[in-house]
């Protein structure tokens, strides 16, 4: 049954204004260094100066005698009690990929502290536990560790050439992962076809940089003896099982949970060291403990983003058909593998995006380097592959004299194709299919709201005043609805009140007015009577997480199952004790009421008071499920951003003239929070595509580390956007929604780089990449100049 | 809701460093602030930053702090009614000045104007950066500046936010701030479906 039939749904579709404003808005938020606790203890790293050495005893005599330190820690005090950290969950690979591609996947284990080698600048060697911050900072100055050190490996394609240095003295070489998937036979295509282009385009390092760092609190607890720890993590459920498994107790004697979190962007998604050290030294101690990363810590030692380079080839016949893509990427891993094929293969498998290609061929490679770990950031692998395609697409058309929507329109999937199979495998190893979209109508749409041919009329009157005017289209898909699963339990309170409980936190999605949207429709009960609470273990017994543009689809689908079945409950149990037949009963106004005579009622307080004195009946478990929701494919979303740019030689400076995204993301539960995130991930594209890099010389050391160098986007990078939207209702869940977390973040890049070199085109520029600052742009221009005399 | 904001004069708050302190006491100070209007003695060691002396002292939590390092603008506060940045200023430094902070806004236990237009035009996610944004606004608002478009672009410019892309803070705070236009001269995020 499709929601429609139900007749209308009052809530899901509506701009609800959030609820969590108001708390937050009088500085009432409880972020993670907002908890005080009663004799909390403060914890500093120290962190390793250079990107290679062998390290030599870790002295810390002198820092364990300082005022106010309570304990030291080194590696040797940790010999014997912890093992190195996995992201398990992310490293394991599904059979299908491992019986068709067979990849290879080294995992290199991080140790909680440096022992004997460190391998990137930032990596923890030492911890000091102190009465205060300052105070741990201070002692951090007397520790002694002497560094011999080692060559350091940066560059990501050098890592691989043969006699490179390695990265890790006991790795065998820098490979951490290999793998070549296909369809078709490219060789074969690309002998008949007419036309063959082939680039290299890469992506930056990023840092996805949510304005709180990140942050944990431990403490066991004195009355029940168990471990509560708040973090800031994306994925309290998974905190909660590494920490026991790391310090060997039970998962149920672990409590996690998740406070308010200022931004998350897939930094605060995997698990990091520090998250198991905190709770090891509050377990030692016997005291609240606290992290609170600095942004330096987080710049440097936070976990990175993007930085892969793709050799790309296209081929197509003379009217433009993609006959073949071959793609070549490197992915640069950093100092580990701390997240297997997630992000490389995340690239794969959305690199062709809407188009129907009927041959590929695809190699990804992952490098070892002496830099921080790379792991997935809004996006996870798909703004670097629609970089590369959409860059490719648009080095195509120019080849073929053709206007670059053109030749999208004629390789997009169209509607009536759908469900439509790649001939690749998807993430889950299983046959990729995209459920739904109309990209031919979203191409239309943006074509029509930038109005291209009066930009054509005017780049070709600019340039005869010497202005530089250029427009740039990209395409995406987004795989979202990440399994296995989320779950949800609904329960009437002895109040008559609803709560919800699921594993999927907020990071500032506004999951307590949107997932009580979904619970307020399926009760029959207003928003008001319902409250949200996400992400606290000891409440519902599993959980993912919020990551993969999945919260959505997986947590509202399991509260709309859980909720159904509570509506039927209360109903079954209030009919018994009405002594009415259920079908005649109605949930208004929080009260049970027999239809057409609202005399009859029971208010759903009533009836709670009602079951503990009632024997036997529907009741008798109490007015609460619990539902899990495996989604059963994923639910593709899709986007387009068209961007019109100016372009002043003299400066090589980027004016944005017209942004604007038509995005597709299924049914929309809040419009006004929806506009919201493709707004958000949009500005971060942006500033990806004109800011930010995140540098290290060729010594390894970082040289982005403030905000001043790392150069986020302000209020005036970002251009009011245009949005529009098309709706295809996700066959793939009974909501029929899709996630849309992640997509406006992918486009950026690649639009305003074929907007920049279509402005430039008199000048012969090619971009291959980003950040499109002034001084590079110029320093091309230079370049074109020089090539053009 | 309506919450009173904490009563900074409740004995349990530590007016004085706490053991083991950050600092011998030849380098504490005796200091004098007015903290959202009520008086606030307390003796503070040199070095600390008045955005501790705020949170973790006072228990002012609503002043965040995004980088340490001067550049997000989140740890914003008002020092006799001009925006500064509690993360770069020592706690001494505030000595006989009027401190504000984002506690101090629903004055009247309601949501004051500018309050209400963040809410309303969903000019936050996560809301960390939200204090040091109102406050950079409650500066410009209570300056002898002319309020104009320039104008808050100019003192937005100072704080970053990484969830909202500024659309929407850009409509709140014309929302709030021009007066005299009931809609933001720009309409932004422009739904076309
Ligand atoms: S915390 Fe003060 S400017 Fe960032
Ligand atoms: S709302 Fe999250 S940083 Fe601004």
């Amino acid at each position: 049954m499709t929601p429609e039939e139900e007749g209308p749904a009052p809530f899901i579709g509506r701009s609800i204004p959030r609820v969590e404003d108001d708390r937050l808005l009088r500085g009432q938020g409880r972020f993670i260094d907002d908890l005080q606790i009663e004799g909390m203890l403060e914890v500093a790293f120290l962190r390793s100066p250079v990107a290679h050495a062998r390290i030599h005893e870790v002295d810390l005599t002198a820092a364990a005698g300082l005022p106010g330190v309570v304990a030291v820690y080194n590696a040797a005090a940790l010999v014997g009690r912890v093992e190195p950290l996995l992201n398990s969950e992310e490293l394991r690979i599904p059979e299908g990929i491992r019986s068709t591609i067979d990849p290879v996947v080294r995992i290199q284990p991080m140790p909680l502290l440096a022992s004997g080698e460190v391998n990137y600048v930032g990596q923890a060697i030492a911890m000091v536990v102190a009465e205060s911050r300052y105070l741990a900072e201070d002692a951090l100055e007397v520790i002694d560790v002497r560094y011999d050190e080692l060559p350091a490996v940066i560059d990501p394609e050098a890592a691989l050439e043969e006699g490179s240095p390695r990265v890790l003295l006991e790795a065998e070489d820098n490979i951490g992962i290999h793998l070549e998937h296909g369809t078709g036979d490219v060789d074969q295509a690309l002998r008949s076809a007419a036309v063959i282009v082939e680039d290299t385009f890469a992506s930056q390092r990023y840092v996805p940089s949510p304005m709180e760092c990140r942050g944990i609190v431990a403490h066991r607890d004195p009355f029940s003896g168990r471990l509560t720890v708040w973090s800031n993590t994306q994925t309290p459920h998974r905190v909660r099982g590494h920490i026991a498994s790391c310090l060997g107790l039970p998962a149920d004697d672990v409590h996690v949970v998740a406070v308010d979190v200022g931004g998350g962007f897939g930094q605060k998604g995997i698990l990091v060291v520090e998250e198991l050290l905190i709770p090891l030294v509050a377990q030692d101690l016997g005291r609240p403990v606290r992290w609170t990363e600095d942004r330096q810590e987080n710049l440097t030692a936070g976990s990175h983003a993007r930085e892969q380079i793709h050799h790309i080839t296209a081929a197509a016949d003379e009217s433009g058909r993609l006959l073949a893509v071959r793609d070549r990427f490197v992915v640069n891993l950093g100092a580990r593998n701390m997240v297997g094929l997630v992000v490389p293969y995340n690239s794969l498998c959305h690199l062709i995006g809407p188009y129907r290609v009927p041959n590929v061929q695809i190699e990804a490679t992952g490098a070892l380097t002496n830099t921080m770990f790379t792991s997935p950031y809004r996006g996870a692998g798909r703004p670097e592959a629609t970089f590369a395609m959409e860059r490719i697409m648009d080095r195509l058309a120019a080849k073929l004299e053709m206007e670059p929507a053109e030749l999208r329109a004629r390789n997009v999937v169209t509607p009536q194709e759908m469900p439509y199979q790649t001939g690749l495998l998807d993430r889950r190893g299983l046959t990729q299919q995209y459920d739904s979209g109309d990209y031919p109508e979203m191409l239309d749409r943006a074509v029509k709201m930038i109005d291209l041919p009066r930009v054509r009329t005017e780049q070709q009157k600019a340039r005869v005043d010497g202005r530089y005017v250029g427009v740039g289209f990209a395409m995406y898909l987004e795989a979202t609805a990440l399994g296995p699963f989320e779950g949800a339990k609904v329960s009437v309170l002895p109040s008559g009140r609803i709560r919800i409980h699921t594993g999927a936190p907020s990071q500032g999605q506004g999951h307590r007015t949107t997932f009580v949207q979904i619970a307020a429709d399926a009760l029959g009960v207003e928003m008001g009577e319902i409250e949200l609470v996400a992400g606290d273990t000891a409440t519902i017994p599993f959980g993912v997480g919020t990551i993969a543009s999945r919260a959505l689809v997986t947590a509202e689908n399991a509260i709309h199952q859980a909720a159904v079945l509570v509506r039927q409950r209360i109903l079954d149990s209030a009919a018994e004790l009405m002594e009415v037949d259920p079908a005649d009963l109605e949930i208004a106004d929080n009260q049970v009421v027999v239809k057409g005579s609202p005399g009859s009622a029971m208010s759903l307080a009533e009836l709670m008071r009602a079951i503990p004195m009632t024997q036997g009946g529907s009741g008798r478990d109490g007015l609460s499920e619990v539902s899990y929701f495996q989604p059963p494919n994923y639910a593709t979303s899709s986007g387009l951003h068209a961007v019109v740019v100016e372009v002043q030689p003299a400066t090589g400076r980027v004016e944005i003239l017209d942004y604007v995204v038509v995005h597709e993301a299924g049914r929309i539960v809040n419009p006004q929070i929806a506009d919201a995130q493709i707004v958000g991930g949009t500005a971060q594209g942006i500033g990806g595509a004109l800011l930010e890099h995140m540098q290290y010389d060729e010594a390894g050391q970082p040289v982005t580390s403030t905000f001043m160098d790392y150069r986020l986007p302000t209020v005036d990078t970002v251009p009011d956007i245009r949005l529009a939207e098309v709706v295809c209702p996700s066959p793939t869940n009974a909501l029929g929604v899709k996630g849309l977390g992640e997509g406006g973040a992918v486009g950026p890049p690649a639009a305003l780089a074929n907007a920049v070199e279509d402005a430039l085109s008199p000048f012969g520029v090619v971009i291959h990449s980003c950040p499109l600052t002034p001084d590079r742009l110029w320093a091309l221009l230079r370049a074109g100049r020089a090539t053009e005399r | 809701m309506n919450e009173p904001t904490a009563d900074l004069n409740h004995p349990q708050l530590p007016r004085r460093p706490l053991g083991p302190p950050l600092s011998e006491p030849s380098c504490w100070h005796d200091i004098r602030v007015t903290v959202n209007g009520a008086p606030v003695c307390a003796q503070v060691e040199s070095r600390l930053l008045l955005v501790d002396f705020l949170r973790h002292r006072l228990g002012l939590t609503g002043t965040h702090v995004g980088c340490e390092q001067g550049s997000c603008g989140a740890c914003t506060i008002l020092v006799d009614g001009v925006g500064v940045r509690s993360c770069l200023t020592l706690a001494v430094q505030a000595d006989g000045s009027d401190v504000r902070t984002v506690e101090s806004l629903a004055e009247s236990g309601e949501l004051n104007r500018l309050q209400r237009a963040f809410h309303e035009e969903h000019g936050m996610q996560c809301g960390f950066c939200t204090p040091g944004i109102l406050m950079s606004m409650t500066a410009l608002e209570e300056s002898s500046e002319v309020i104009d478009d320039d104008a808050i672009m100019e003192h937005l410019g100072g704080n970053l936010c990484r969830c909202t892309g500024y659309v929407n803070i850009r409509n709140a705070a014309r929302r709030a701030c021009l007066r005299e236009r009931s809609r933001p001269v720009d309409e932004g995020a422009d739904r076309d479906a």
